[in-house]
This record gives C-alpha cells, sequence and structure tokens, in this order.
C-alpha cells in the first residue's frame, strides 16, 4: 500500500461513509419518515452495537469467554443514573457520569481480569458469570442506587450522540485488532500456549482486552440510562449477558461487521417479534443451537469489511478483463 | 447453638438437592467436558412433572418422583443426540454456547406452555414436625434428605459394581482407549445423560415439594449453584459434587440466617472464585499439568 499515515483514501472513504449514514439518518428523522417508535428502535441497536463490539473483542479476538459483560453495563447505567440524579440531569450528565463509570470498570475489570483470565475456557466463563452477577447484586444493595425499585430517570441523550459514541467504538476496537496488542490478542485467540512461546505476555494482552471491551459495555450502560427512563438491577442479569452473546454469535466471533450487521438485523427481527415477545426467547435459544450445529463461524465467520480489500478486489477484476 | 443447629438441619435439606443436580453436571462434566447448562433446567422440568403428576393426576409422592425421574431421563438423552452429540468434536466453547442456547429454548418453552407465573405445589408429604432438643426437623426435609442418601448410594452402586458403570469410568478416563477396549461410546454418553437427568428430575421434585413452589426460571441460579457445587468438590468426582452440595447448601443457609439473604448468592459466588484461583482442580481433585 502506497498511503501510510492516516490521510489515506481508505480512511477517507471510512469518513465520508460515517458522514453519509449521518447525513442520512437526518434526513430521514427531519422528513418524518423515521418516527418516534422507529427511533427508539434505531438507538437500542446502536447500544447493542456498541456491547456486541466489545463483548467481540474480548470473545472473537481475544478468545477468552466472557459471560459477566452485563455486569460492565449495569455499572455504566448506574454511573450515570446516579450522576443525573445527584448533579445534573443532562446531556452534561450523562457524560460525566459516562467518564465515572468507565473509570469504575477500569478499576473493576482489573480486580475481575487479574486473577479469572489464568483460567481456561468454560472455567473462565462461569468466574466472570460470577463476578457479573456480584457486581449486579452489590449494587442491588446499595443506598444510592435505590436497591431493587430502580431508577427513574428523565430521556436526556439523543440519537447524535449515540451515533458517535458507535462509531468512536468502531475506530477504537477496530484500531485496536489491528494494532500491535491486537495482533498478540489474536495469537493468543488462536494459540495461547504457541503464543506464549513467541514471547507474547498473554496475560497482559488478555486483560487489556477484557478491561478495553468492559470500559465500552459500561460506555453502553451509561447511554441507556440516558435514554431509556428506567434502570433496574434485573435488566443487567446473566440473561442481558447471553442476548449480547448472541450478537456476537451470530455475526461470528472474531467479526467486528458480522456484530455490527447482527445487531442490526436482530434489532429489526424483534421489531417484527415484538408482539410475541414468549416465542422470541424460544427462537433465540433454537438460533443458537442452530447456528453452533451448522454455521459454527456465525453469519461472517473472521471476515470483516474493509474498502482496502474491495477496492483491491475491483482493480484485480478490472485488470484482469 | 440451637440456632446454628437448626441452620445445619436447613443447609443440610438445601445441600441434599444441590448435590443431587451437582451429581449430573460432573458426571456429563467427566464423560465429555461440556458443562451442561441446560442441566439446571432439566431439573426445572422435573419439578413440572411432579407437579402435574401430583396436581392434574392426583398422584402420591413416590410414583410422582419415580415419573419425573423417568420423563427427565428420556429428556435428557434426546437433548444430548440432538444438540451435543454433532458437536462432540468441536470446541469446548461452541459446545458451552450450543448448552446455553438448549437451557434457553427449555425456559423459554416452559414459559409459553405453562405460564410465566409459579405454581403453586400441594403438600404431599403433609406439615409434621418433629422437635429434637429445640430444633425443628420437619417431615419434609426427613424425606428429602431420606431420598437424596439412597439415590446416592444407588448411583454410586451403578458406577462402582456395574457394567455400565465401567464403562462410564472407562469412556471418563480415555474416550478412545475405550472404544479401542468394545465400549460403545455413544451409549455411555447417553446413559450418562439419562441418569443425570434422572438426578436432577428427582431434584426438581424435592425442591418443589420442599419450596411448595414451581416456576419456569426456577433452575437457573439453583443449576448454577450446583455447578459451583460440582466445581468446588472437583468437576468430575462424583464424591467431590456430594460434598460439595452440602457445603454449599450449608454455607448458603448460614449466610441466610446470619448475615444478609440479599448476599447468599454472592457469598456462593465468591467461594466459586476462591475456589477457581487457589485449586481449580477443586478440593477433592488433582491437578493436572497442561500438556502441549
Amino acid at each position: 500500500m502506497k498511503e501510510r499515515g492516516i490521510f489515506n483514501k481508505y480512511n477517507a472513504f471510512w469518513l465520508a461513509t460515517i458522514l453519509v449514514i449521518f447525513g442520512l439518518l437526518f434526513g430521514l428523522i427531519a422528513a418524518g419518515v423515521i418516527n418516534q417508535v422507529y427511533l427508539t428502535v434505531l438507538m437500542g441497536i446502536g447500544i447493542n452495537i456498541i456491547l456486541a463490539v466489545s463483548l467481540n473483542l474480548i470473545i472473537g479476538l481475544t478468545g477468552q469467554f466472557s459471560l459477566g459483560h452485563a455486569g460492565f453495563m449495569c455499572i455504566g447505567a448506574y454511573a450515570a443514573g446516579v450522576v443525573m440524579k445527584n448533579v445534573s440531569s443532562s446531556v452534561g450528565g450523562v457524560l460525566l457520569g459516562m467518564l465515572i463509570g468507565i473509570l469504575i470498570s477500569v478499576v473493576v475489570g482489573l480486580l475481575v481480569a487479574g486473577p479469572t483470565l489464568r483460567l481456561r475456557g468454560d472455567y473462565l466463563a462461569i468466574a466472570t458469570l460470577g463476578f457479573g452477577e456480584i457486581i449486579r447484586i452489590v449494587i442491588l444493595n446499595m443506598n444510592i442506587t435505590n436497591g431493587a425499585a430502580g431508577m427513574v430517570l428523565q430521556k436526556v441523550v439523543d440519537w447524535p450522540l449515540i451515533y458517535i459514541m458507535v462509531v468512536l467504538t468502531l475506530v477504537v476496537i477496530l484500531n485496536f485488532g489491528r494494532s500491535a496488542p491486537g495482533r498478540a490478542c489474536l495469537a493468543i485467540r488462536e494459540d495461547e500456549v504457541a503464543a506464549e512461546a513467541m514471547g507474547i505476555n498473554t496475560t497482559k494482552y488478555k486483560i487489556m482486552a477484557f478491561v478495553l471491551g468492559a470500559v465500552f459495555a459500561s460506555v453502553a450502560g451509561s447511554l441507556y440510562a440516558g435514554c431509556y427512563y428506567v434502570i433496574k438491577p434485573d435488566m443487567f442479569t446473566f440473561n442481558k449477558s447471553i442476548e449480547i452473546l448472541v450478537l456476537v454469535v451470530f455475526g461470528g466471533m472474531g467479526s467486528i461487521t458480522g456484530s455490527v450487521i447482527a445487531a442490526i438485523v436482530i434489532g429489526f427481527i424483534n421489531i417484527f417479534l415484538q408482539s410475541f415477545s414468549d416465542i422470541r426467547m424460544i427462537v433465540y435459544g433454537l438460533a443458537l443451537v442452530c447456528i453452533m450445529i451448522f454455521r459454527p463461524g456465525g453469519l461472517l465467520g473472521t471476515k470483516e469489511f474493509s474498502y482496502s480489500a474491495l477496492y483491491k478486489k475491483l482493480t484485480s477484476k478490472g485488470a484482469s478483463k | 447453638m440451637v440456632q446454628f443447629l437448626q441452620q445445619i438441619v436447613n443447609g443440610l435439606s438445601l445441600g441434599s438437592i444441590y448435590a443431587l443436580i451437582a451429581l449430573g453436571y460432573t458426571m456429563v462434566y467427566g464423560i465429555i467436558k461440556l458443562i451442561n447448562f441446560a442441566h439446571g433446567d432439566i431439573y426445572m422440568l422435573g419439578a413440572y412433572v411432579g407437579f402435574i403428576c401430583t396436581v392434574q393426576l392426583g398422584l402420591g409422592f413416590f410414583p410422582a418422583l419415580i415419573i419425573a425421574m423417568v420423563t427427565c431421563a428420556i429428556i435428557g438423552v434426546v437433548i444430548e443426540k440432538i444438540a451435543y452429540k454433532p458437536l462432540r468434536n468441536a470446541t469446548r466453547i461452541a459446545a458451552l454456547i450450543t448448552a446455553i442456547g438448549v437451557s434457553y429454548f427449555l425456559e423459554a418453552s416452559t414459559q409459553k406452555i405453562m405460564g410465566t407465573s409459579a405454581h403453586s405445589f400441594p403438600d404431599v408429604l403433609g406439615t409434621q414436625t418433629f422437635n429434637v432438643l429445640g430444633v425443628v426437623i420437619s417431615m419434609k426435609q426427613i424425606i428429602i434428605f431420606v431420598v437424596t442418601i439412597l439415590l446416592m448410594l444407588l448411583l454410586q452402586y451403578v458406577v462402582q459394581k456395574t457394567k455400565i458403570g465401567r464403562a462410564m469410568r472407562a469412556v471418563s478416563v480415555d474416550a478412545d482407549a475405550a472404544q479401542l477396549m468394545g465400549v460403545n461410546v455413544n451409549a455411555t454418553i447417553s446413559y450418562t445423560f439419562a441418569i443425570g437427568s434422572a438426578l436432577a428430575g428427582a431434584a426438581g421434585v424435592l425442591v418443589g415439594i420442599y419450596y411448595n413452589t414451581v416456576s419456569p426460571l426456577m433452575g437457573l441460579v439453583p443449576g448454577i449453584k450446583a455447578f459451583i457445587a460440582a466445581v468446588f468438590g472437583g468437576i468430575g468426582i462424583i464424591p467431590g459434587a456430594m460434598f460439595g452440595g452440602f457445603f454449599i447448601g450449608i454455607v448458603e443457609t448460614l449466610v441466610t440466617g446470619y448475615g444478609s439473604s440479599l448476599y447468599k448468592d454472592a457469598v456462593v459466588y465468591i467461594i466459586l472464585i476462591i475456589i477457581l484461583i487457589v485449586k481449580p482442580a477443586g478440593l477433592l481433585g488433582k491437578n493436572v499439568k497442561e500438556k502441549v
């Protein structure tokens, strides 16, 4: 590749894509094609994209199976909720809460990751599940969070903020995947023992990926608190972690593009299944089993969409003709 | 002191239920290295079968127990054949995700068929209580304890003395070698699922009687706690699961009795994390070095 640095044509394409989607959404909302109901669905999809992509960083890119993602979302949601209740119920309040949530998540993430990431595979899954539940139980028993009754909040977050956070998450995580630490994480996923033999400090990179994933889960939680009126500890149980897992598995473990597509597709499917919410869970369960049996790689496997690959494909086709 | 003994008695009856579920986890893990996440839901199905037998068919305690065990054994084998068998050679994560999917499916289907709300279980064993030196022991607790011990003895007999049991032990040590020796590995895995699921079904009926209630999501938390019990005792080791079950049951009732019931779940998770960090092979397990 001739272009180096961040000012190359592929990044210009990406910037254009981001702006076009933003403009499209802005136009459709201004024109009233996307009404309030669909806008809520879109915001939910945005939050799910952040959750799925951040879990994919842990499960897909690094190969560490975490079932405690909802716990970190819970931290973010309550950090934002507490700030909104006690300091200021505004976008600024949400952002301040988000920042506090990120700090707490980093500390808790380090506490969780340090000891548990020495475990492998299914043991790790159970340990993170335990930690996720402990986080939730602690929040459930605190006074400032209003316990099991939860907190009633105002809706202050609007869709542009969510859009910006989604883009930010994607940029950070995609670039992490292509950086030296990201490559180390991929090596750990492929073969931990071999990676260690190549001189990779596996514990360090596993913790790095886990904490980064936890931070974005917390960001998603803060956004959730800012736009859904009510947060309660039972929203962030182990079941929430499974819902995020479904997105990651459906899109393909290891494919960020897949997670984004899965979050969008399942978001729209959920609109149609809304009136049969009981059937939805049955379908989710069956889908997990069927994907694992018939297409264990999910929708996209570990493939990523990139403009540079597309460009190369198009130019090479032109040359061969 | 009387309060302490009372908590121990309550803990033993709760622990015997955890132990019964933990046995299924540990047997399945021992043989195919799969955390059968759906095991807790098999226990829930057992409770529902018991509920239908006693309420709608008007059967007594023992017929209901037997029917629940047989039904759960069949369900367990069917799940194994449909969902887990195609993934025998897949990664452990893939198998775990499948198990989570099965668990979701069973919960959601039960909610669809039986409704999301809890049903109350009839008092088929009476409410008679005995007072031993100030400690109140109910008839239910005695029967739960006795049934659990009998089932465990039966299981020990099956695993140690019968041909099926010997095949199970052989497969859990080395499936390929066992196959070369003429053991039918697939049939042995099915038997393991059948026995483990039958024990979970029995636990379901006992819990329904103990707490007088059944609900579609009742399997989730006890399932995870029973798994913790299995890990605590050393997963794959049958006496370990029994010991772990009683231990977790007693700890939970002591925390509820002396501390706060709100934290009882957190304490169990903390025990799990400590045991995983300090001695991942469990109390009765041996450490195995990883070979490349």
